[in-house]
Order: structure tokens, then C-alpha cells, then sequence
């Protein structure tokens, strides 16, 4: 067939590359070589060269930092006033929560004013997040679907205070005073049936409240392999 | 220079093209009165484009110009405009996000590798996207640390830097409901990028991480202040501060000026425009960790702290809305892992009946999108397509029935991976077969 007759033929063309083939493997050759030799200077670098091509794929084995000095004195050290003026966050044993107290009538007026609009009058209706445990839900102690209430969904008390203070409210974020925050706290904590009407809290009071949702949270389980979980 | 002539009227400097195309609502290119006259004309059928061209002031107005008279017949007779200063899309190309007040979606069905151009890469905030002066970025490191520390972007930037390419993805990932739906709609929120930064390893050596720490709290500069904890074994092993996409400055959606990067991990742990990092040896609690980013699984009990996004897959081609013909037909779609790489991917063209391995494009890089083909010939009858990806764990990517087998009716709306379907009609229309949760 013309297809194999093809085949056979040798053009002038690939004799000329042949030639180049060979004579770029003895160029490559004694490169090679002469980097060896020049390597035997430094040893590090002969070692670099002998070696696999080292590819900063994955960061295992990506960045060797064993020839880095032990500090590269990049940056500034920060001041004790700037990091406490930054140090926003409140954790569950109440670590960052500010001198204040606040209590569920207080914060009712507040929400009124500044939260109601999203959440509902109630914090049941929203528009936005549900934050109250409806009426239904309170009395049948079963949850709502979907619905991620304060009062069967949050596991500590103390979020409540740092995602008020760091988020809320919504079109004005960061504006509330510390107090007004506990206030807030109190009042949702109180309309969610998990403190009384005349409970204080405070920064002290607030990590000791044991939320409803607690025991319902563990940890990923899920592992990879077989198994879906 | 050049001048073009639109109906009568004469621009000069012609340097950029950008095409309205009727069917986008959304986002709407002004249009002239030119505009309006030509789709009456021609009841609305021709494709008009709008152009941007520097008047005889020198200043850059926008027209609409018939495709007939911009497009040459003969493209080789009209030189064409002289190079710029940034480059832009083929008007006739004109892939969009799909968004939402707090998302917005990558157009996966209109890309055909594995990065997404950095315009498209999917975006979620929880409020809004803040405007940062990268000359007044810091970044505190403190808490369980021998020297607490700042670095401005210029520090980080100091710092050996490392890139590695990566898919982002949104934990809530997944939509259902109706068969008129596209890969963007159902998966749109993961995207690929190239990420450069420099390796958390390496700022928390420059701080000096105290032996009890074993968690670090990280939190945005945005008006949500996000905030997440991290287990610091991640951050060690592969968490990166970024700083570029793609190659280059990380886009303002994305985190400018720096943002965590967790490779594999849910969407919300990368937290953008990080300004503070807190080391600790106890995770802090926050909203997002306890009432968001949880899913209820069996028994009432909520599943915390799922950091890991397993093995999902899509068929991007053919997808919803395409129509397509009787013949071989290339069936092409991504895969990932947020546990490593993509070993196999499977397909189906009959329902699920019989599954072959598709080929699979490299470099697999590990939690990187990857992307599959699988030559098919489609001979008219009804059928359904369906993918599975497997990673390197051995886990082969679940239907919704083992997943709600395993998670209970009750489960939540996260970390859903479920195959995806797509129904052949006889007509060649091709439809979302929607996977109801219960």
C-alpha cells in the first residue's frame, strides 16, 4: 500500500535531524560534564544537580528551609496596646468579654430599635435569621426544620456576645457600646427561655450558662476511604 | 489611525469591543438609540455589539455597532486595532457569574480547563466586599506566640513565597429543585486559581509558635469580621497566606490585598482580607464554627468542625441548556478532592447501569480540579449521564441515597457531593435530573 511505502521512505529532511539529534546529545554531554566538574567547587550545589529535579509542587517538600536562617526579622513587634485594641474575639470560658453587665429588659428596648427590622419583632419572624425558638417549638421541644435558633441550635452562651459585637447590626457593624451588647445577649438568652427576666449578665455569669444545643455538636467524623459518612 | 464609520458617525482609535447580548438581563451594557433602531429593524434577531471608542475629544464612549459593519467579511483586508494596555474577552465570548446578594457563581459549563480566569472565580462574603488600601494592610500574629508580630503586604511579600494551584469550594455547594438547571447553578460555587503567598509555616516560625498552641483563630477585615478557628496542624502542613491569583494581586472578591488559603478545606476556613491571627490552644466558638457552617446528621447530633471537602464531579459538557445531535459527542466535566488527588473518574452513560473510566487530563495535582473526557457515541435513544469521582482515600464519590443512608433525612444543607445526572431526551435536549434531599 502507498501508506507503507511512505513509511519506508527516508526524506532528506530527517537525516538532517538525525545529525542535529546526535550532535545535541554530545553538546548536552559535555555540558553536563563541565557542570559536574564546576560543581566539585561547591559541593551544595553538585549535590542540587545530582539530584531529582526538586519541583515546588507540594509544600512538604517545597520550600527545603534548612539553609534559612533561624529568623528572617520581617515584620514589627507588636505592642501590648495595639494587640489588646485588636483582640476583639470572646471565647467560651468568657476570655476577652469587657467589664459590663446587661439584662433582658434593657435589652428588649435596644432590639426593638436596632434588630427588629431583620429579625422580627419577636426574633421569630424575620426577614432574616430566626434567632427565637417559636412558641411551638418551646412547648413541643422539637426543632424546627432548617432553623437555626439561639435556643436549639448554639452551643455557647458566649458567641452570642462576640458575634454581636463584632457583626451586628447588619447595616451597622461594630456601632453597639459593650453594654448595650450584654443587654442584647441578655435579652436573647432570656426570649429563648434559657435565663430569667431579671437575670444579669455579666462577664463572669455569661460563660457559666449551659445553652440547650450543647450536647447535640461533635466532631467531623468523616475520614476519606471507602466508608460515606 | 483608524476610524470606523457607524451609521454616519465617525469614531476614531477603535480599541475595544465588548457585545450585548439581548438574552443577559442582568447585566445590562447601555445601549444607544443605534442600538435600539438596528434590533427593531431586524426584529430583534441580529446579535449587535457595543463598542468602546475614543472620541474626537479623546475621550472613551461607549456605541453600539452592528456585528455586519465591526466584523469585517474578510478579515485579512482591514488592519485590525493596534495592541492595549489590557486585554479583553472575544465580544462574541461572554461567560457570567450567576450571583445573589451574598454569591455568586462560576459559569462551570462555559470553561474548558481547570483555572478559572480570575473574573469568574466564584464569590461568597457575608457582608459585602470591603474596599482595603493595600498600604495600610497589616496583618498582627499574637496570642500563644514568643514574639507577637505585624507584617504589612510589603512583609509578606519578603517572605519565600510559594504557589501552588488549588480548587476553592463553598461548603454549600449544592442545588437541586428543577430540571432547567446548568453547572453553574447545581455546583457553581468552586473555582481554581493559582495561588501565590507565602506558607504559614513560615510566619509562624518567624513568630515562634508556643508548644500548647494547637488552634489559631483567624479573622477578616470585612464587615462581618469572619471569623474562624483553625486546627494550627493544618495551618503548619499546608496554609498559606495569599497574596496573587493566577499571577496576579488577588481580586478584591477574593481577599485583597491577603487572605488564609486552606487547600481542600471549605470555602469559609480561607478566610479573605485577614487582618488577625490568634494562637490558642482551644478553638474560640465562633458563630460561623457553631450556628452556620454545622450540619445535622443522625440522631439530632450536629457535625462540627467538617473542614474537609470529599470527592465530588460534574459533567460540564453536555449539561443543560445545550441541545445536542446524534454521533460521537466528548463528554467532558472536572473533579476534585479536598483529601488529595483524583485517582478515577467514572461515567456512565446508561443511567448508572455500567460505568467506564473516563481519561483523565493532567498534571492531577493534589485538591485540584481535574479535568475528564470520554468519547461517546450517542445514537438517539433516552439515557442519563452520570460521573463519579474516586481519590487517592479510595472514596468514590456517593449518590444522594448513600448520603442520606449515612447523614439521616434530617441532614443538613452542607458538604453535599452527591453524582449528578444528566437526562439524554429524545430530541437531544439535555436536562438536570434533580436529586430531591428527601
Amino acid at each position: 500500500m502507498t501508506g507503507d511505502t511512505k513509511y519506508l521512505e527516508v526524506h532528506w529532511w530527517q537525516v538532517n535531524i538525525k545529525k542535529l539529534k546526535s550532535k545535541l546529545v554530545i553538546t548536552v554531554a559535555v555540558l553536563f560534564i563541565l557542570f559536574n566538574v564546576v560543581g566539585c567547587i561547591g559541593q551544595n550545589e553538585k549535590a542540587k544537580l545530582s539530584s531529582s529535579i526538586n519541583t515546588d509542587t507540594e509544600p512538604g517538600n517545597a520550600l527545603d528551609q534548612t539553609d534559612w536562617p533561624e529568623k528572617l526579622k520581617i515584620g514589627r513587634i507588636a505592642s501590648p496596646a495595639e494587640i489588646a485594641a485588636k483582640d476583639i474575639d470572646v471565647r467560651p470560658d468568657g476570655t476577652g468579654l469587657p467589664p459590663g453587665s446587661g439584662t433582658a429588659i434593657d435589652g428588649k428596648a435596644i432590639y426593638l430599635v436596632k434588630c427588629a427590622s431583620c429579625h422580627g419583632q419577636t426574633g421569630i419572624e424575620g426577614p432574616e435569621n430566626q434567632l427565637v425558638l417559636s412558641p411551638k417549638a418551646q412547648a413541643t421541644g422539637k426543632k424546627q426544620k432548617d432553623s437555626k435558633v439561639i435556643g436549639n441550635y448554639w452551643p455557647y452562651a458566649t458567641t452570642l456576645y462576640d458575634y454581636i459585637n463584632r457583626a451586628m447590626p447588619f447595616n451597622a457593624p461594630g456601632s453597639l457600646t459593650s453594654v448595650e451588647v450584654y443587654n442584647l445577649t441578655a435579652y436573647l438568652l432570656y426570649a429563648n427561655k434559657i435565663i430569667k427576666e431579671g437575670q444579669l449578665i455579666t462577664a463572669k455569669s455569661l460563660p457559666l450558662i449551659e445553652m440547650p444545643a450543647k450536647n447535640k455538636f461533635v466532631a467531623d467524623d468523616r475520614r476519606g476511604g471507602a466508608e460515606i459518612r | 489611525m483608524q476610524t470606523i464609520v457607524v451609521e454616519g458617525q465617525k469614531y476614531d482609535n477603535f480599541s475595544m469591543m465588548e457585545i450585548n447580548k439581548e438574552e443577559t438581563g442582568d447585566n445590562p451594557i447601555q445601549k444607544s438609540s443605534t442600538f435600539t433602531r438596528r434590533k427593531l429593524l431586524l426584529g430583534g434577531a441580529a446579535t449587535a455589539a457595543v463598542v468602546l471608542v475614543k472620541s474626537s475629544f479623546g475621550k472613551m464612549v461607549q456605541t453600539a455597532v452592528p456585528e455586519n459593519i465591526y466584523i469585517p467579511a474578510d478579515p485579512t483586508k482591514i488592519p485590525g486595532p493596534p495592541s492595549g494596555t489590557l486585554g479583553t474577552r472575544s465580544p462574541f465570548e461572554n461567560p457570567l457569574k450567576k450571583s445573589s446578594a451574598t454569591s455568586s457563581r462560576t459559569p462551570l459549563q462555559d470553561l474548558y480547563g481547570t483555572i478559572t480566569p480570575a473574573d469568574l472565580h466564584y464569590e461568597r462574603n457575608h457582608a459585602g466586599v470591603p474596599a482595603i488600601d493595600p498600604n495600610k494592610y497589616e496583618l498582627l500574629i499574637h496570642g500563644m506566640v514568643e514574639k507577637p508580630l505585624v507584617f504589612t503586604l510589603a512583609d509578606l511579600k519578603r517572605f519565600p513565597a510559594f504557589s501552588r494551584i488549588c480548587f476553592l469550594e463553598c461548603s454549600g455547594n449544592f442545588r437541586t429543585g428543577k430540571e432547567e438547571m446548568t453547572p453553574q447553578e447545581i455546583c457553581g460555587l468552586t473555582s481554581q486559581s493559582e495561588w501565590t503567598g507565602v506558607l504559614l509555616s513560615t510566619l509562624f516560625k518567624e513568630v515562634g509558635i508556643k508548644p500548647k498552641a494547637s488552634w489559631f483563630l483567624a479573622e477578616g477585615s470585612d464587615a462581618a469580621v469572619m471569623t474562624r478557628s483553625i486546627p494550627l496542624k493544618k495551618g503548619l502542613e499546608e496554609g498559606m497566606i495569599v497574596y496573587a491569583q493566577n499571577g496576579e494581586a488577588i481580586r478584591p472578591e477574593q481577599g485583597y490585598p491577603a487572605r488564609l488559603f486552606l487547600p481542600g478545606w471549605e470555602g469559609n476556613t480561607s478566610v479573605k482580607w485577614i487582618r488577625r491571627i490568634e494562637l490558642s490552644d482551644q478553638p474560640f466558638m465562633t458563630r460561623e464554627e457553631t450556628s452556620k457552617y454545622t450540619e445535622t446528621i443522625k440522631d439530632g447530633k450536629v457535625r462540627q468542625f467538617s473542614f474537609d471537602m470529599d470527592a465530588r464531579s460534574i459533567i460540564t459538557y453536555p449539561a443543560y441548556p445545550v441541545q445536542v445531535q446524534k454521533g460521537w459527542i466528548e463528554i467532558r466535566g472536572i473533579a476534585w478532592s479536598g483529601r488529595g488527588k483524583i485517582v478515577k473518574v467514572e461515567i456512565s452513560t446508561d443511567a448508572g447501569k455500567s460505568w467506564l473510566p473516563a481519561r483523565l487530563q493532567g498534571p492531577i495535582l493534589d485538591k485540584a480540579h481535574t479535568y475528564f473526557r470520554h468519547l461517546w457515541e450517542w445514537r438517539g435513544g433516552e439515557t442519563e449521564l452520570l460521573s463519579r469521582a474516586i481519590d487517592e482515600t479510595g472514596y468514590t464519590q456517593p449518590t444522594m441515597g448513600q448520603l442520606i443512608n449515612a447523614r439521616g433525612n434530617d441532614m443538613g444543607g452542607y458538604h453535599l457531593n452527591p453524582i449528578t445526572a444528566w437526562r439524554i431526551k429524545r430530541d437531544g435536549t439535555v436536562l438536570f435530573k434533580p436529586e430531591n434531599k428527601s
